[in-house]
């Protein structure tokens, strides 16, 4: 159920985000969605990739420090209070989140929130029984590409 | 008066009269107490013994100055080796006082001194400071740190016994080194120069001006310093800026001094064997050529050195002071024949920062140290290159291991440095090895 997420350390210098981007499409690989974390000298990328093997590969041709992280895909109504009810069933089970993001799809009224957590197995487990749709790696990109 | 004792200036003063006997009666005094020494070595410390045994010498080898050629030489390693007595030629019951100061890598190396090497050590710090003109009367604001560090306590006592008044005000806190100075009048102030000029700038800030007070005299040591230094120092706060130079594994500060000609430091010669010698060959170098500094202590009794690398790089001045001292000058030092750098008078090699980042890591990542300084103040930049396993997609992981090499940088060098991860190959290498030092300091 989990979902493989790129992480790569980026030096907080102009120009830093754009080399891994123009790697990636010049090896004709689609960035479904990204998100960046930063401190005054360095920040981590983090991109969700279909082909994730081949785009892991690629960044460290180049040289880039690359980590696959497994993280947690769900899909949430795209409207007030979507995340509310997600969230509480995590604080609930007392899990922790290291952090996330979110994003949505061309078509549809769903959003999807990515999480990374300390526990990724029991936070799965936690929302499937309150009946959260956790999106595996199949159903993610089948929702992209639609 | 015999020309001997000359005198451009500065009083004579009994207890410095040694720096201006007849070179042959000052040479008989080293010859006797190299001889009582290599003796002395020979018979207490099993390390010093089995080294000139391999070296095929004994101590009734030397009959005269010059055949201290045939004594083998000591490095800064060998006293990590010996950690931490294994050097002394005293039982510890005669040992009244240890410092230490880093080593090359996690130990520190420990130096040692009786009660007769602390009276040696007063008596060249008088004679140091009365060769910048310091006497009863003055106010010595000593600002080098007190503690392990020689120069703090080095200092002290010199200006006690010389009777002069100190400030142990240690180093640091520059409002307060500041507001102490101006309130308490002080005549002479004691730091490191790049320290001074911290203090010069922010002087100016508060709108103190250094050049109407009292201060005349600065006596600025633990780190290389230039002429243009100097000069700027001298303008800025109205005084004479002296150099001093010392090492702890001979004594600490007082091994030389400059006179009040300014031209190069007179050595303490009746207690420390000065050799320049070429630090490829290790062969002793005619007067006046530069090579690396050595030195023999001949009075030392807790911790003996025979012909100490000091990895400093000058040369002797062929050419009698004109302050009439007979004893002779190093130029000031201007490079060194290893890597080590100083920073804020701390003396750095490059591999205790890889030893520090070893211990975090388990393996030394590729890294490069920045030195900078902002305001006289030297600054520290470690730049480590990320590697995957230190790389984490968490920013709380990241912080937490740059603040693990900052500690344990800290930890071995007692300074706090600045970390920066980077990317990999964004240091750059040549010829397949990194530079690891980059030195942007004007000094």
């Amino acid at each position: 159920m989990k979902i493989q997420q790129i992480s790569m350390f980026l030096e907080n210098k102009p120009g830093r985000i754009s080399e891994p981007c123009k790697i990636l499409a010049a090896n004709n690989i689609n960035i479904l969605t990204l998100s960046l974390a930063d401190t005054q000298q360095f920040g981590i990328l983090r991109l969700i990739i279909q082909d994730w093997q081949k785009a892991k590969e690629v960044l460290e041709r180049e040289g880039f420090i690359v980590n696959i992280t497994e993280v947690v895909a769900t899909e949430v109504e795209d409207k007030p209070g979507g995340l509310a009810k997600i969230l509480e069933i995590i604080e609930k089970e007392g899990l922790n989140i290291e952090y996330m993001y979110a994003f949505t799809f061309r078509s549809g009224d769903k959003a999807v929130i990515v999480f990374r957590f300390d526990q990724p197995d029991l936070a799965i487990k936690a929302l499937q029984s309150k009946g959260i749709n956790v999106l595996d790696s199949v159903q993610l990109y089948d929702k992209a590409n639609q | 008066m015999s020309s001997f004792w000359h005198d451009a200036g500065s009083k004579f003063n009994p207890i410095s009269s040694i720096d201006y006997l007849p070179r042959n009666f000052l040479e008989d005094i080293q010859l006797h107490r190299l001889q009582n020494m290599v003796k002395r070595v020979y018979d207490n410390v099993p390390f010093y013994r089995q080294r000139m045994d391999e070296n095929k010498v004994k101590p009734e080898h030397i009959q005269s100055l010059k055949d201290i050629k045939y004594l083998p030489f000591t490095v800064k390693t060998d006293l990590r080796d010996t950690y931490p007595f294994g050097l002394f030629a005293s039982p510890m019951n005669e040992v009244v006082r240890l410092h230490a100061s880093s080593g090359t890598t996690g130990k520190p190396i420990v130096v040692a001194y009786t009660k007769e090497d602390i009276d040696v050590w007063c008596n060249v710090m008088v004679r140091s400071l009365s060769a910048c003109n310091v006497d009863r009367g003055d106010i010595v604001q000593n600002a080098y740190g007190y503690g392990l560090f020689t120069g703090g306590l080095g200092l002290h006592y010199g200006v006690e016994t010389l009777g002069a008044t100190v400030i142990p005000i240690s180093g640091g806190n520059t409002d307060r080194q500041i507001m102490i100075l101006k309130d308490f009048n002080v005549t002479v102030i004691c730091c490191t120069p790049s320290y001074f000029v911290h203090i010069i700038e922010r002087a100016n800030e508060l709108g103190i001006d250094l050049k109407s007070s009292p201060l005349r005299v600065g006596i600025f040591g633990a780190e290389p310093w230039s002429e243009a230094m100097r000069q700027y120092i001298e303008r800025e706060a109205n005084i004479k800026a002296f150099d001093i130079y010392g090492l702890s594994e001979i004594i600490g500060p007082g091994v030389g001094n400059e006179c009040i000609c300014q031209n190069g430091l007179h050595i303490f010669e009746d207690h420390f064997y000065p050799e320049i010698i070429d630090p490829e060959t290790l062969e002793p170098l005619p007067d006046g050529e530069e090579g690396e500094l050595v030195f023999t202590t001949l009075s030392k009794k807790a911790m003996p050195m025979i012909r100490y690398r000091t990895r400093d790089i000058t040369s002797f001045y062929n050419e009698p002071c004109p302050c009439g001292r007979t004893i002779r000058k190093i130029r000031k030092i201007s490079r060194r024949s290893d890597d080590m750098f100083i920073i804020r008078g701390v003396n750095v090699f490059p591999s205790q920062i890889e030893t520090a980042l070893l211990t975090v890591e388990g393996s030394t990542p590729h890294y490069q140290i920045k030195l900078t300084r902002e305001h006289g103040l030297d600054q520290m930049e470690i730049q480590i290159e990320v590697t995957k396993e230190m790389f984490s997609d968490r920013i709380s992981e990241m912080e937490k291991l740059q603040n693990k090499f900052v500690q344990s940088i800290e930890r071995i060098i007692n300074i706090r440095a600045n970390v920066r991860l980077v990317e990999p190959h964004s240091i750059p290498r040549s010829e397949g090895k990194a530079k690891r030092v980059v030195d942007l300091r004007k000094i």
